[in-house]
């Protein structure tokens, strides 16, 4: 049996699985925020403060009314997913004859309070919420032990980000946004309504945060705080990708998870930094990003 | 910053009335900690609970004095602490400040206590530099530390013949420390330390950490972590079956509030080291009970009760003294032996170090559990004499 | 792309400032008295309020300008200028405590840390613009939190704690709250006549262009990017100052000076202040920390309440008091 650079190569699978893992999330979250940059130009700090709405409102739907995970993973993110409707309407609307970086400052603003309302009510131990009963355990894969849950997250998470490229690149509906994107004015002309397509694509990128939430409330500890340094972490990956393409935010969040999985393996103390070095290096070769357009 | 409480003018007419003053004192305890944290529930509101249940039985307004409790959330942070505790020496009348978690916060309000010769009675933190190289005159660390907490749960998984070590270590000043004091314990216990890694400070995926553990061939997972980090390490490991595989996980720093937000499916068979379950005898159960009436239902943490033992203690050397000059009431705790339903009898050295016994648990199953806060059964008694760090090895200027 | 209606609204505010009466320095003249105002209030302060607070909002104020530097006058938002803040902090608290450096030494040591660390960041920084800018340096921010948390010479969550105030030049014993308060009253006011110097020079005005057009500056021959440059280093290095002097007052340099949080403070701050006027973000700062200070009994709501206003100053009130108090008295502040 050969070893790499000292560690069994089971070993090395069984991190590699785990690092997509992580990077199911970043694709997610990153995807919802290309979605949203694409059409309203701004960037969502409150993402971070949905997805952990999104972990929230599944436990909420389990305690409160005994919804169990698989209706939560549907519902979370619709409610979640309204509210942002919500807040694109009487909120962000308001702002997109100003510079972007009033939106990005309204949605600083709108986290901290999201937060501090979650950080209230709940405090910030976290909420324990089970792994749903038919996910429990796991299967041996030869070279690592998987639980089943997070076989699934990865599976699922996979399917709705290629869903989402699907939808976008593919689809009439797609078109209409890509469209939007380009020229709204003239989008607009051909008698589509572009303000609610901007609501509905604000409404859908926040579900997909919450989505992404839902997923992680089993795994991670449900607490307000769940979001705010993720958010961080997926801004980096964000301008590692560009945000030009729908696709290239998908395979930059997966690609990056497997780096920092490796990283936790080698050089487990900087795991935490390898995603930013990694952007100042593409800032150097590659400003744009590695999917971006040029500006 | 201040919650004041309706406690002046209740003490103040209970002493009209009873007629029996003596010489009239006045005493103001700030309840400095955590109110919105990780740690709030373990210290938080229920400290400011326990304080008061303190000041009523030890009938302070018969006994002439006055007694003010303020509180104040320092959010875990050093600066916060140090700016309210400033504030409250230095313009709000505060004479002792008890509780404190977190070891940054302790250790920023130990020093500024010495600098403005005040008392502080800390329950809430861990770090035993507190009674070693920044040990100050005016402080007593109540409840528990680190090296009580190593050793006694690093010795006791020795000697049940779990004899190699992975540890999972928070990669900061702290989980380094817990780590190195395990260490050292595990070795001279005749066990071996097969791995460590060091995770990011604070994380929260630690699937991969664990897979080492896993792959390491050791007996047992030390976490030299803290809060959040251990829940949801603790969480993960029982999500990859590391327990059912036979490994056994050690909590260094885990809390009754932690076993209680993990649920007992989760946590049962974990083993850690308290100074304090309500479940022990009559004593702590009778208190724990009138202590869960007052607060939600909630049961008593070690913490919790150590601020009630500390304030108890504070107020009988105020009673004995005559007085709240902080030399002469530090002189006279230290010299008084201490006594209470919670901790029993123990005593104060000249470092600031409380002593008393420590307790290793196991975390029940769900069907040992009889019922909501029946997590614990005891597996063994640290006698205080071995509970603690020897006087002469933890280098405090005090006892040279 | 990065041109609004209310930055040139602003702008056009700003114009009758070189036409105003001018004073002493080429300042005009109710600048001088608003100077004049803020050292009075300085020098009588301490035997009103509490010193340590006091100096707590004049760290801040600094901190705050030196940010506006950036912001309103570049026109690029850092959303990571506790980078600067606090690496600066750890620094010169390291070198109090460790080195034994007098104080002033080691507040240089501190504010030169920053400017390096600015130097680096804002290289790789001003090649993005708008909100990649911002993101960009959010990011960095949160490697030097990484490294602060894990660096043996930070303590990590401890901090550094129970950094000596020293003597200054080795003869003035800035043990005393009192004493120690004209340090940073001097440090301050020296920060914030070195900002309005640079707003107001040259350097200030092609600033000012490019933040309005850079695409015509540009045109107009000038390197933007060293510009960008240079005002990204100035800025960190007065934020550096700022923390550097932080850690003396409070005699702590700990993760909070670097996290997220902090930089997010400094940009409400600014944005409730006034962004791009020269006296908005000292009021910005005395707001928000002595918000801080009295609400602290309240917890998470203090963290609600920021957000509140940073949702109500971008949408309603985006001039920010001292932005709207100067087009009432018709004199850009």
């Amino acid at each position: 049996m050969f070893e790499l650079l000292g560690i069994p190569p089971q070993a090395l699978f069984g991190q590699l699985l785990l690092g997509l893992i992580n990077g199911s999330f970043y694709a997610l979250l990153s995807l919802g925020l290309a979605v949203i940059f694409g059409l309203l130009n701004i960037i969502n700090f409150t993402h971070g403060a949905q997805y952990m709405m999104g972990a929230f409102v599944a436990w909420m739907l389990l305690n409160y009314l005994g919804i169990n995970y698989w209706a939560a993973l549907v519902l979370a993110p619709v409610i979640v997913g309204i509210t942002g409707v919500i807040i694109e309407r009487l909120l962000i609307s308001r702002l997109y004859h100003l510079d972007h970086l009033y939106g990005l400052l309204l949605t600083f603003g709108l986290a901290l309070v999201i937060q501090g309302l979650f950080r209230n009510e709940y405090g910030i131990s976290g909420l324990p919420y089970q792994i749903p009963p038919q996910l429990s355990g796991g299967m041996n894969l030869g070279f690592m032990f998987l639980p089943n849950y997070r076989g699934w997250v990865v599976a699922v998470s996979l399917v709705v980000c290629l869903a989402t490229w699907f939808v976008i690149e593919k689809t009439r509906l797609g078109a209409y946004l890509r469209a939007a994107t380009e020229n709204p004015t003239l989008v607009g002309a051909f008698g589509i309504n572009v303000p609610r397509l901007i609501t509905l694509t604000y409404g859908f990128g926040v579900a997909l945060a919450a989505f992404a939430g839902v997923l992680a409330a089993p795994i991670y500890s449900v607490n307000p705080n769940m979001g705010a340094d993720l958010i961080i972490v997926v801004f980096a990956v964000v301008v590692i990708g560009g945000m030009g393409s729908i696709l290239g935010s998908i395979i930059t969040g997966f690609g990056l998870g497997l780096i920092e999985g490796l990283t936790r393996v080698f050089y487990p103390e900087g795991s935490a930094v390898v995603i930013f070095v990694i952007m100042a290096i593409v800032l150097l070769v590659k400003p744009a990003g590695l999917f971006g357009r040029a500006a | 910053m201040t919650r004041i409480r309706n406690f002046t003018l209740a003490a103040v007419a209970a002493t009209l009335l009873s007629g029996t003053a003596l010489a009239e004192t006045s005493v103001k305890i700030g309840v400095l900690n955590d109110r919105s944290g990780v740690y709030a529930d373990l210290s938080g509101e229920g400290s400011v609970v326990a304080a008061q249940m303190a000041v009523e039985d030890f009938n302070a307004a018969e006994k002439g004095i006055t007694v003010e409790i303020v509180s104040a959330d320092h959010q875990n942070k050093p600066d916060v602490a140090s700016t309210i505790a400033r504030q409250w020496y230095d313009q709000d009348g505060v004479d002792v400040i008890v509780d404190v978690p977190t070891s940054s916060a302790a250790l920023a309000v130990n020093d500024i206590t010495r600098e403005k010769n005040k008392v502080f009675i800390n329950s809430g933190a861990g770090t035993a530099d507190l009674t070693g190289p920044q040990c100050s005159p005016n402080t007593v660390h109540w409840t528990y530390d680190t090296w009580a907490l190593a050793h006694g749960t690093g010795s006791a998984m020795v000697e049940a013949g779990h004899k190699k070590w992975f540890f999972l270590t928070a990669d900061y000043a702290f989980g380094q420390a817990l780590e190195r004091d395990t260490t050292a314990v595990v070795e001279a216990a005749g066990g071996e330390v097969v791995g460590t890694v060091r995770h990011p400070f604070p994380g929260s995926d630690f699937s991969s950490f664990l897979l080492q553990a896993q792959s390491s061939g050791a007996d047992v997972i030390g976490l030299a972590n803290a809060g959040g980090d251990t829940i949801n390490s603790i969480k993960q490991a029982s999500e990859f079956g590391i327990t059912q595989g036979g490994q056994a996980i050690a909590g260094l720093l885990v809390f009754l509030t932690d076993i209680h937000a993990l649920g007992l499916e989760t946590a049962q068979g974990l083993v850690l080291t308290e100074s304090f379950y309500w479940d022990q005898n009559d004593g702590t159960r009778e208190w724990s009970k009138r202590f869960a009436e007052k607060h939600d239902g909630d049961m008593p943490t070690m913490v919790q009760a150590g601020v009630y033992a500390g304030v108890l203690h504070y107020l009988k050397a105020v009673e004995a003294t005559g007085g709240k000059d902080p030399t002469a009431v530090m002189a006279k705790m230290k010299e008084m032996p201490t006594e209470d339903e919670l901790f029993g009898q123990g005593t104060i050295r000249e470092d600031g170090r409380k002593i008393h016994d420590m307790y290793l648990f196991r975390v029940k199953t769900p069907d040992q559990s009889q019922g909501p806060w029946d997590y614990y059964e005891q597996v063994a008694t640290i006698p205080a004499d071995q509970a603690f760090r020897p006087l002469n090895e933890g280098n405090c200027p005090l006892v040279q | 792309m990065m041109a609004a209606e209310t930055r040139n609204a602003r702008t056009e505010v700003a114009a009758p400032a070189l036409t105003a009466p001018a004073g002493a320095m080429g300042m005009p003249r109710h600048h001088l008295l608003i100077f004049v105002g803020l050292l009075a209030l300085g020098l009588i302060g301490p035997f009103v309020l509490y010193p340590v607070f006091l100096m707590k909002v004049m760290c801040f104020a600094l901190f705050a300008c030196a940010f506006n530097l950036l912001l309103g006058y570049g026109g690029l938002l850092s959303f990571g200028h506790a980078a600067y803040f606090g690496s600066a902090s750890y620094v010169s608290a390291y070198a109090a405590k460790a080195w034994g450096l007098t104080p002033e030494l080691a507040i240089l040591l501190g504010t030169a840390t920053a400017a390096v660390l600015g130097l680096v960041f804002g290289a790789l920084a001003i090649r993005r613009q708008g909100i990649y800018f911002a993101m960009v340096t959010l990011a960095f921010a949160q490697m030097v939190y990484f490294f602060s948390v894990q660096a043996p010479f930070t303590g990590g969550e401890d901090g550094i704690q129970s950094v000596p105030r020293g003597h200054l030049f080795g003869l003035i014993d800035l043990g005393p709250d009192r004493s120690l308060y004209f340090l940073v009253l001097a440090i301050t006011f020296f920060g914030l006549l070195l900002i309005y110097r640079i707003i107001h020079s040259p350097f200030g005005q092609v600033l000012k262009a490019i933040r309005d057009n850079e695409p015509r500056s540009v045109s107009l021959g000038y390197r933007t990017n060293q510009y960008k440059l240079a005002v990204f280093v100035l800025s960190a290095t007065l934020a550096g100052l700022a923390g550097a002097t932080k850690a003396l007052v409070f005699q702590l340099a700990s993760l909070t000076d670097v996290y997220w949080t902090m930089s997010g403070e400094v940009v409400l701050m600014t944005l409730l202040g006034g962004m791009g006027t020269v006296f908005g973000p000292i009021v910005g700062a005395a707001v928000v920390v002595g918000m801080q200070n009295y609400l602290a009994t309240l917890g998470a709501w203090v963290t609600i309440i920021q957000g509140v206003i940073f949702v109500v100053s971008v949408l309603l009130f985006r001039e920010g008091i001292i932005g709207v108090l100067g087009r009432w008295l018709k004199k850009p502040l």
